[in-house]
């Protein structure tokens, strides 16, 4: 139950981009069109889904003070959790790297479609991001964890192929010149954060 | 070489409006956003980064020959993770209470978009001095939109600045005042209305940045 509480939170109430602006650089740049969003999307939620755990373990059996306590009880007491940064991020792009060689050699249709998305989730902020609220949280278990990556990148998809639907239609309609583009990308992005807030009414 | 002869001086004043990392390159965005609803920790987020873009672009720079350009994504974020872990200690032993309020922000520096936009856009291609100058040169950019955003959240939302009351406790509502805080301002969406007002104007005074 708790599990599913998380995945309806992180998806709805804690929206990686409208509560915490997670991902903006990519959200702006690529929400252009509906089709290369959706793409983007998925590859966020696949990634997070599968880095976050990942992040989990290497949190819970290594980094975290005391976690070398499995080993034996002389490591017991080492707090490796300053590492976490570069380890988080070490896991991410390799990670990515992987999934991008896999896709290549295993759906060249797919790899094709996504194209240069894969390579940009590196340095998505949302996936990074993800991982240090995780740390940050102690989520308990990894089922947990997972469902916490999952709802996190369900989010993320959500909110730019809404964002990208609705640039679609403002094409043609009249924008003050200097607002064109970015500008009313945020000023939409902060309206529909408003519309998200009244999400934080429900009790889970 | 002159230390700021008149190139590296416009590399300098670039970044800082016509060329501004946040409100033209859009890049950033995340962190300018999330910390700044106050303006001591926009403060402090901005020192951080202007410190970790320069030296990013520095290293990179004296790198840049040796590095295959098949790894140099990861050479970059070993790099980059390495001065934010630096930056992350220190805010930690000397302003413990800020850092707490960063939270994750101070590690999602390491996939600010700025630091990899520019390494790969400058600092691979530059020699280390020039790349030094435009790296530090894009966090003030960035450190100046940071602070506008928090000074205008800061003083609307909570009445005070840098912690310092500037409204009046006598002027507020239950007080028997006028004056009631803005709480919106605090909020999220608020800080992407502001920077959407901030491009709108930033637009309309350099004509050229206007997409057709």
């Amino acid at each position: 139950m708790e599990s599913l509480n998380i995945f309806i939170k992180s998806i709805f109430i804690d929206n990686m981009v409208f509560a915490y602006f997670f991902g903006m650089c990519s959200y702006i740049a690529v929400s252009k069109s509906v089709k290369t969003a959706n793409g983007l999307g998925l590859a966020v939620i696949f990634v997070m889904a599968l880095t976050v755990p990942l992040n989990w373990l290497l949190n819970e059996y290594i980094l975290k003070p005391g976690a070398l306590g499995w080993i034996s009880n002389s490591l017991g007491d080492i707090d490796l959790s300053f590492l976490s940064f570069i380890i988080f991020i070490a896991v991410i792009a390799s990670f990515v790297q992987l999934v991008e060689m896999v896709v290549e050699r295993f759906a060249p249709g797919l790899y094709n479609q996504l194209g240069i998305f894969l390579p940009l989730i590196a340095v998505n902020c949302a996936i990074m991001g993800a991982s240090l609220f995780m740390q940050e949280r102690a989520y308990p278990s990894l089922g947990q964890a997972t469902m916490f990556g999952l709802g996190s990148g369900i989010g993320w998809w959500l909110a730019i192929i809404m964002m990208a639907a609705i640039r679609e239609r403002l094409e043609y309609s009249q924008i003050p010149a200097p607002l064109r583009g970015p500008g009313i990308a945020f000023i939409i992005t902060g309206l529909m954060g408003i519309a998200f807030m009244s999400f934080l009414g429900i009790q889970l | 070489m002159k230390a700021l002869n008149s190139k590296n001086w416009q590399y300098f004043l670039g970044p800082l409006s016509k060329d501004n990392p946040v409100v033209v390159q859009i890049l950033g965005i995340c962190s300018a956003l999330a910390v700044t609803a106050q303006l001591k920790p926009a403060f402090v987020m901005a020192a951080s980064v202007v410190v970790v873009t320069g030296f990013a672009n520095l290293i990179m720079s004296c790198l840049r020959k040796g590095v295959p350009s098949r790894i140099r994504i990861i050479v970059q974020l070993v790099v980059i993770a390495f001065l934010v872990i630096l930056v992350d200690q220190v805010l930690k032993a000397y302003v413990y209470d800020v850092s707490k309020q960063l939270s994750v922000y101070v590690g999602l520096i390491i996939t600010n978009c700025i630091l990899m936009g520019r390494v790969e856009a400058f600092a691979l291609g530059h020699k280390p001095w020039p790349s030094f100058v435009d790296g530090i040169a894009n966090g003030v950019g960035y450190g100046i939109i940071l602070l506008m955003l928090g000074f205008v959240r800061e003083l609307f939302g909570s009445g005070s600045l840098w912690g310092f009351r500037v409204v009046p406790e006598a002027w507020y509502i239950q007080n028997g005042g006028f004056y009631a805080n803005n709480g919106l301002m605090m909020l999220p969406p608020m800080a992407l209305i502001l920077v959407g007002l901030i491009i709108w104007v930033h637009r309309s005074s350099n004509k050229d940045l206007i997409e057709k």
